[in-house]
C-alpha cells in the first residue's frame, strides 16, 4: 500500500507552441493540505485539469492508492473521486442553490413507478443538510444569482464537498473571499482533513499557504522544482523558489510628488440604496491614491459610477476646478479619465483580436487620415511603443490576446489606456491574477505614471500593495468612505479598523 | 536566386495547403463542381458562368450587409423579406406609365435614379427600427428581426395586394441585366461591377474605419468595447442601418434582373446570406470575419446550387443538400476552435 493516495509521475503537456509541462509530478498524501504554487504560466492548472481530466496528458502517469488509472473526462475523475473547484466559476445563476450542486447528478425517484422524474424533496433537503455542515446560511431554494461572487465562490466548495471526494482540488478559492469566508472556508477544509480527503490548495496568497498547508510543491515554467514541508518555508523562500531568483524589493521605489488637487469627488451616490454613498474625495496631480477596504465596501462599484458605467443619483465630479458630465464611460474618456476594469475576462480583453487590436481601440480616431481612414502605420507605431515600454511578451502584435499570459494581457489593457494619455487613471485590482514577476512590472508602470504627472487611483484588496504602493489610502466600509489614512502613517492595523467601521 | 525562388513557391504550396485544410468544405465543392464540369455537358460554358456572377453579385451584397450583424454576434432574419420589400417598391415605382395592370394608376412614371434613392431610404429606415430595437431596447437582434421579417411582409402583401408586378421601363431592365465586352461569348455582367464596388467598399469599413474596428471589438467582447469608449449603440445603429441599405440594393437590382417582383421574392434570402457568410468564415461566435471569406461563401453556395441542378437532382432535394452544407460548415468551423483546447 503506497502512502499517497494519489500520485501524479512525469506528466507532459504540450500546447500548440507552448510546453505547457514538461516531467511534472506531485504527491497528495491523505488528509494533507498540499499548496500548489508557481507564477502564472507555470503549469499549476494545467496539471490540475489533467488530473481532473479536462486535459489530456502527452506524457505521464496517474496511480491511486498506487494503482495506476487512467482519466479519461471529469465525469470519470468525479467517479474516482476526484472533485474540483475551478478558479473561474461556471454557476448557473438562473437556477437554484439545490440544482447548482446536484447539477448532473439529480436524485430520481419514480413517478408511477415507472417514469423517472427529480426528486425535488431529496434535493433539497440534501443540499440543506450540506450547507448547514458547511455552516452557509443560505436556503437552498435560493436563486444562486442572488449571491454575491465570494458567496457563489462558497457554493461551489460545498457543491465540490458534496461529491464525497477523497482528492479535492481548489483553484484560487479564495481570490473573492472576505476574511470571516476565507476563514469559514479553512474551517471546511479541517473537517475534510479529518476525513482524510487529500486537498490541492492552488493560491497565490502567501499566509493563507503557510496557515493551512502542510505541504508545498512548487513549480516553475512547467517543470517541477520540488516538494517541502510549509512549517520549513517561509514567504521569502517560496518566493525565490518559484521565480528562481531572489526578490529584494516587492515593490519599486517611487519617485513622485503630489502636487496640487486636479480631480475631486463630491457626496458620490449610487442609484441603488445598498450601494455607495455621500462619498468625497479628491486626488492630487502625481499621485497615487489606494482605496482599501472588505470585498462588499462597494469600491469597484464607486470606481465604475465615477466612470459611468454605473448610474449615480447625486454627486458632482471635478477635473482641474471644472465640473464633469459623465453619464457613460465615452465621457469620461473623452475628459481624460481612464480606467482598468476589476475583472479582465468580462470586460477588458477582446479576445479573439489581435495585440495590436486591443491596445489601439479606444484611441483610433486620433490617427485617422482625411478623418475616415485609419492609418495602419501610425496605429503598428504606438502599439511597437506600447509592446516595448511595457515589456509586453508577445510573438507578434498580430496574436491573439487569448493566447497571452493574464499578466501580458493586463499590460495589453494598461497600454490602451495610456494610449490616451489619460490625466486620471482608474486601477481596479491591477494585479489580480498576476504572477510575482509581472506584478512587479506593473508596479513599476504605475510608479513611473505617477512620476509622469498622472494621478493614480488604485483599488487593491491585497494589503501589502496597498500599503507598499500608495502615497495615501482612501478605506471604504460599506457604501462610505470611512477614512484617510497617509502611506506612511498607514498600517494593516489601521486599514483594517477603518474597513470594518460598520454604522 | 533560384533558391530563393523555390522557397517563395514553397510558401506559397504551403500556405495553399493550409487554407485547403481549414476550408474543407470549400475545397470539396470545387472538387465536385470539376467532377461534374467534365461529366457533364456545357457546365464549363460562358454563359454559365456569366449566369453564376449574375446569381452570386446580388446575393453577395445582402450577405455583406448580413456579415455586419453577425460579427456583433447578431443576425438579420428580415433580410430576406426586405429585399422582397424594396423589389416590389422598385417593381411598382419603376412601371411604364402606358402598361396597362398597373398598380398605382395614379403614380407619375418615375425616373429609376430616383426610385433608386427612394427604395435605399426605405431600406435604411427599417434598418435604423432593427437598429434602434436592438442597440437601445436591448431586444435580442434574433427577435428583434424575427418582429420585424413578419412585419415588413405583411406591409409587403399590403403595399402589392399579392399581385405580381411587371411592365417595367425597358431602360431599367436593360441597364442593370446589361454586361460589357465580348470574349468568345463571354460578356462581363454590369452586376459583378457593383459586386466589386462594394466588396472593396465593406474592406474598407471593416479594415480601415473605427467602425469596422469597433464592429470587431464589439462581437469580441462587448462590455470591454463599451468601458473603452467605444459608442456601442451607435456603432450597433449603423451596422443595421447600413444592412438595410444593402438588401434594399440587393432588392431593386433582383426585381429588374427577374423582369418582374411579387410579395414572395427574397423569402429565405437571409438563411442563404447566413449560410454563405458562416461557410466563409463568419464566426458565429462574434468577433471574426473577413470580406474575402464572405465573398467565397457565398460564391461556393451558387457553386453547389448550379451543380445540383447539373446534376439533375430533384430540386425539393437542393434544399436537403443546401441544409445539410450549412451544418456541416458550421460544425467543421466550430471544430477548429475546440481542437485548440
Amino acid at each position: 500500500m503506497s502512502e499517497y493516495l494519489l500520485e501524479m509521475k512525469d506528466v507532459s503537456k504540450a500546447f500548440p507552441g507552448v510546453q505547457a509541462l514538461s516531467h511534472a509530478q506531485l504527491q497528495l498524501k491523505p488528509g494533507h493540505v498540499h499548496a500548489l504554487m508557481g507564477e502564472n504560466g507555470a503549469g499549476k492548472s494545467t496539471l490540475m485539469k489533467c488530473m481532473f481530466g479536462i486535459y489530456k496528458m502527452d506524457e505521464g502517469q496517474v496511480f491511486i492508492d498506487g494503482q495506476p488509472v487512467i482519466i479519461k473526462d471529469p465525469i470519470d475523475a468525479l467517479s474516482k473521486g476526484i472533485a474540483m473547484v475551478h478558479q473561474e466559476l461556471q454557476p448557473i445563476p438562473a437556477r437554484t442553490i439545490g440544482e447548482n450542486i446536484f447539477l448532473g447528478r439529480y436524485p430520481i425517484k419514480k413517478l408511477l413507478r415507472f417514469i423517472p422524474t427529480v426528486d425535488h424533496d431529496k434535493m433539497y433537503k440534501d443540499t440543506d443538510a450540506l450547507l448547514k455542515k458547511v455552516k452557509l446560511p443560505f436556503d437552498s431554494k435560493q436563486l444562486v444569482g442572488s449571491l454575491s461572487t465570494s458567496q457563489m465562490q462558497l457554493v461551489e466548495i460545498a457543491k465540490a464537498v458534496s461529491a464525497n471526494c477523497r482528492v479535492l482540488i481548489l483553484d484560487e478559492p479564495t481570490s473573492s473571499l472576505t476574511q470571516n469566508e476565507v476563514d469559514s472556508l479553512f474551517d471546511i477544509i479541517n473537517d475534510l482533513k479529518k476525513d482524510g480527503v487529500a486537498i490541492v490548495y492552488i493560491s497565490h496568497k502567501m499566509d493563507e499557504i503557510l496557515k493551512i498547508s502542510d505541504e508545498v510543491t512548487i513549480m516553475r515554467d512547467g517543470q517541477y522544482v520540488g516538494t517541502w514541508e510549509a512549517s520549513k518555508l517561509t514567504t521569502t523562500s517560496i518566493i525565490t523558489k518559484m521565480v528562481g531568483r531572489e526578490l529584494t524589493n516587492l515593490f519599486p521605489k517611487r519617485e513622485n510628488v503630489p502636487g496640487e488637487v486636479v480631480f475631486e469627488v463630491k457626496d458620490f451616490t449610487s442609484i441603488n440604496p445598498k450601494s455607495f454613498r455621500h462619498v468625497s474625495f479628491n486626488i492630487r496631480k502625481g499621485e497615487i491614491l489606494g482605496v482599501g477596504g472588505l470585498v462588499g465596501a462597494q469600491r469597484t462599484e464607486l470606481m465604475e459610477g465615477i466612470f459611468g458605467i454605473r448610474s449615480h443619483v447625486s454627486g458632482k465630479v471635478f477635473l482641474n476646478g471644472k465640473e464633469l458630465k459623465i453619464s457613460r464611460p465615452k465621457d469620461a474618456i473623452d475628459h481624460g479619465v481612464a480606467m482598468l476594469t476589476e475583472s479582465r475576462r468580462t470586460s477588458g480583453i477582446m479576445g479573439v483580436l489581435s495585440v495590436a487590436d486591443n491596445i489601439s481601440i479606444s484611441s483610433l480616431n486620433k490617427y485617422l487620415d482625411y478623418k475616415i481612414c485609419i492609418n495602419s502605420s501610425k496605429v503598428e507605431a504606438l502599439v511597437q511603443d506600447n509592446v516595448h515600454k511595457m515589456n509586453i511578451k508577445t510573438p507578434s502584435s498580430k496574436t491573439l490576446i487569448q493566447s497571452l499570459s493574464g499578466g501580458n494581457q493586463q499590460k495589453v489593457i494598461i497600454g490602451r489606456w495610456l494610449a490616451n494619455d489619460p490625466d486620471v487613471l482608474i486601477l481596479d485590482e491591477p494585479t489580480r491574477g498576476i504572477d510575482v514577476g509581472a506584478k512587479y512590472e506593473i508596479y513599476c508602470i504605475i510608479a513611473e505614471l505617477a512620476k509622469q504627472g498622472k494621478s493614480i487611483l488604485m483599488i487593491t484588496s491585497e494589503m501589502g500593495e496597498l500599503l507598499g504602493m500608495s502615497d495615501r489610502i482612501m478605506v471604504m466600509c460599506d457604501g462610505r468612505c470611512s477614512g484617510f489614512l497617509e502611506g506612511s502613517q498607514a498600517t494593516q492595523q489601521n486599514v483594517m479598523e477603518l474597513a470594518t467601521k460598520f454604522e | 536566386m533560384a533558391a530563393s525562388l523555390d522557397k517563395n513557391n514553397k510558401g506559397v504550396a504551403s500556405r495553399i495547403l493550409a487554407t485547403a485544410k481549414s476550408n474543407p468544405i470549400v475545397v470539396l465543392l470545387v472538387f465536385v463542381s470539376i467532377v461534374v464540369g467534365f461529366t457533364t455537358q456545357n457546365f464549363f460554358s460562358w454563359g454559365n458562368l456569366g449566369n453564376l456572377i449574375s446569381n452570386t453579385a446580388i446575393r453577395f451584397l445582402i450577405a455583406l450587409g448580413v456579415s455586419g450583424c453577425l460579427i456583433t454576434k447578431g443576425t438579420d432574419l428580415s433580410a430576406g423579406r426586405q429585399v422582397g420589400l424594396a423589389a416590389c417598391i422598385a417593381g411598382v415605382l419603376i412601371q411604364r406609365g402606358d402598361y396597362t395592370g398597373r398598380l398605382y394608376k395614379s403614380f407619375p412614371e418615375m425616373n429609376m435614379w430616383i426610385v433608386l434613392l427612394i427604395v435605399l431610404a426605405i431600406g435604411a429606415f427599417i434598418g435604423f427600427v432593427n437598429g434602434w430595437i436592438i442597440s437601445r431596447l436591448k431586444v435580442p437582434p434574433f427577435i428583434t428581426t424575427l418582429g420585424t421579417q413578419t412585419i415588413v411582409y405583411g406591409f409587403c402583401l399590403v403595399f402589392t395586394d399579392a399581385q405580381p408586378i411587371g411592365g417595367f421601363q425597358q431602360v431599367y431592365t436593360k441597364l442593370i441585366t446589361g454586361r460589357i465586352g465580348n470574349v468568345r461569348g463571354f460578356y462581363l455582367p454590369y452586376l459583378l461591377f457593383v459586386a466589386l464596388v462594394f466588396g472593396a467598399l465593406f474592406w474598407f469599413i471593416y479594415n480601415k474605419t473605427c467602425h469596422g474596428k469597433y464592429m470587431y471589438a464589439i462581437g469580441g467582447n462587448e462590455v470591454a468595447a463599451e468601458v473603452s469608449g467605444v459608442n456601442t449603440k451607435n456603432t450597433l445603429l449603423r451596422i443595421y442601418i447600413i444592412a438595410g441599405v444593402m438588401y434594399a440594393l440587393a432588392g431593386y437590382l433582383l426585381a429588374a434582373k427577374s423582369g418582374g417582383a411579387s410579395a414572395s421574392m427574397g423569402q429565405g434570402y437571409e438563411l442563404e446570406a447566413i449560410a454563405g457568410c458562416t461557410i466563409g468564415g463568419v464566426s458565429t461566435t462574434g468577433g471574426i470575419g473577413r470580406v474575402s471569406g464572405v465573398l467565397v461563401g457565398v460564391l461556393v453556395f451558387e457553386l453547389l446550387k448550379i451543380v445540383l441542378q447539373f446534376l439533375g437532382v430533384n430540386p425539393y432535394y437542393n434544399y436537403v443538400v443546401q441544409g445539410l452544407v450549412i451544418v456541416v460548415a458550421v460544425a467543421l468551423d466550430i471544430r477548429k476552435y475546440i481542437a485548440k483546447k
